[in-house]
């Protein structure tokens, strides 16, 4: 046996100190289908409770959709269970290819390739399309998913101030020397709820000319008019040279994400992209799942209207409360209590109020600027709102920070 | 020496500091610190060899070499020599 006592104690010492430090990840578990009310077991052992969810990324409220549901049964009736094998070998079916039609179709790109999630698009797109020659230009606040993918690719990395335009330009004009330049960036940033300037971008893409990639997981479904997603919203559709999205958020929130865009780039992910390559697709019942979703959103924007309409009244209705928020028009909310520990005890009292919201700090978020992220669902109706609104405001009034400015609250906590 | 580590802590602070409260030296951990990400370093070592008209081989800019302002300028004054 090599897994000694010593060896043991290397990683129960690990565990440990992310235990003493107050970093230590866990899990609450949810006995009900997600949905803006779910039924949560915590900490484990303990009597069920219902409570509303703000921390979702369900932000369509598909997850548990009847004909979301139904259509799942369906395509596991007629598709099977799991294809035991990878795409190229004898795991591609009919819906495979109706998939990556309907979101080419969905998001105004050229063609599609499914992968096993978005991390795993992030993951293996660089590689597949970029060599030594080329240049990875990422905004600074980009998600993890992207940041890997960026260390597995032999192209030369820089970085640009988040959002910072002047910046990026910059960078273009040192890097022009390079055969190909690729600027990354989030359409929506997960944890400030902000919007990537698309549209500046692509004009300083078509100037310098660059490459564009654009992850757009926070985004598809429901952001721009119709909810084609950041690029929709920016006015830039067929211009983004690659979108990368999921399937486990908006989009019906199960799992599986795509790369979208030229379709040159996306042939060079069928051929060389690893975690395609090398790793089963999305199962047919979630395929079928996400056509459905894909279906019920070319309909109507039935959804994303309420889900705007959602947005809009909480993000007033904290700011009339007194609480300071992120600013951004996005249902992501992040409502600022910027010390750690005044955060981890705001989203405990939330939880005891029925109210199921998150801390986050730091190393998820910069030092000082702690935080409640809410995220809006179309699932919500007005009297979870109400309930929430009326939990947050009677905890903000408890730890006193209603009306405050940051330097106040930091006063009252920080300090301490 | 003077103008070349004033030049680079300069460049460090516009390039990296900006949202930063902190104050840094010479001395300062840049990379291992955290306040310069290994991402960006290529642009840093770019700025070097244009300014500099010196050219940086890969084995040599290493995060280990690029941490602080006075490693740095003991680099670049290697390839300034030669």
């Amino acid at each position: 046996m090599a897994y000694s006592d010593k060896v043991r104690a290397i990683y129960s010492d690990q565990v440990k100190a992310l235990q003493d430090a107050g970093i230590l990840k866990i899990e609450r578990y949810i006995h009900s289908a997600q949905d803006a009310e779910i039924e949560v077991e915590f900490p484990p052992g303990a009597p069920l409770k219902k409570v509303i969810n703000v921390c979702a990324n369900n932000y369509l409220g598909l997850s548990s959709h009847p004909e979301v549901v139904k259509a799942a049964h369906e395509g596991l009736d007629t598709h099977g269970y799991g294809m035991s094998s990878v795409r190229f070998i004898c795991g591609t079916q009919d819906i495979h290819k109706e998939l990556e039609k309907k979101v080419t179709e969905f998001l105004g790109t050229e063609d599609t390739i499914l992968f096993p999630s978005c991390m795993d698009a992030n993951a293996g797109v660089f590689e597949a399309i970029l060599n030594e020659q080329d240049v990875m230009i990422s905004d600074r606040l980009v998600h993890a998913s992207l940041i890997d993918g960026i260390r597995l690719c032999k192209a030369m990395t820089d970085s640009f101030k988040h959002s910072d335009m002047a910046h990026l330009e910059e960078k273009l004009q040192l890097h022009s020397d390079k055969r190909i330049k690729l600027v990354i960036t989030d359409g929506v940033y997960s944890m400030d709820g902000d919007t990537a300037k698309l549209d500046e971008m692509v004009a300083l893409c078509e100037k310098y000319d660059a490459m564009l990639l654009v992850d757009d997981s926070h985004a598809s479904g429901f952001i721009g008019k119709t909810g084609r997603g950041t690029h929709e919203k920016c006015g830039v559709v067929g211009k983004i040279d690659i979108i990368t999205t999921t399937f486990g958020k908006g989009l019906g929130g199960a799992s599986g994400g795509c790369v979208s865009g030229r379709k040159e780039l996306v042939e060079m992910c069928r051929q060389k992209a690893r975690p395609y390559l090398f790793s089963n697709t999305i199962a047919p019942p979630v395929v079928a799942g996400v056509i459905k979703v894909l279906d019920i959103l070319s309909k109507t924007t039935e959804r994303r209207d309420k889900l705007e309409r959602n947005a809009d009244r909480w993000r007033k209705a904290l700011t009339e409360a007194g609480f300071i928020l992120q600013p951004g028009d996005t249902p992501i909310v992040p409502v600022m209590l910027f010390d750690a520990k005044l955060a981890n005890d705001f989203a405990r009292d939330l939880y005891a109020e029925g109210i199921y919201a998150i801390g986050f700090f730091f190393p998820v978020v910069p030092q000082g600027k702690a935080r409640i992220r809410t995220q809006i669902s179309a699932a919500h109706e007005m009297h979870h709102l109400e309930k929430a609104l009326a939990a947050f405001i009677k905890i903000g009034k408890k730890y006193d920070i209603l009306g405050k400015t940051k330097n106040e609250v930091m006063a009252m906590y920080s300090a301490k | 020496m003077e103008e070349i580590r004033d030049v680079v802590l300069d460049y460090v602070i516009k390039e990296y500091m900006e949202d930063q409260d902190d104050e840094i030296t010479y001395d300062t951990a840049l990379i291992s610190g955290g306040y310069v990400d290994s991402f960006s370093m290529v642009s840093l070592k770019r700025f070097l060899e244009t300014r500099y008209k010196i050219s940086l081989p890969d084995d040599k800019a290493t995060p280990e070499a690029f941490d602080s302002v006075n490693k740095i300028v003991t680099l670049v004054q290697e390839f300034l020599n030669k």
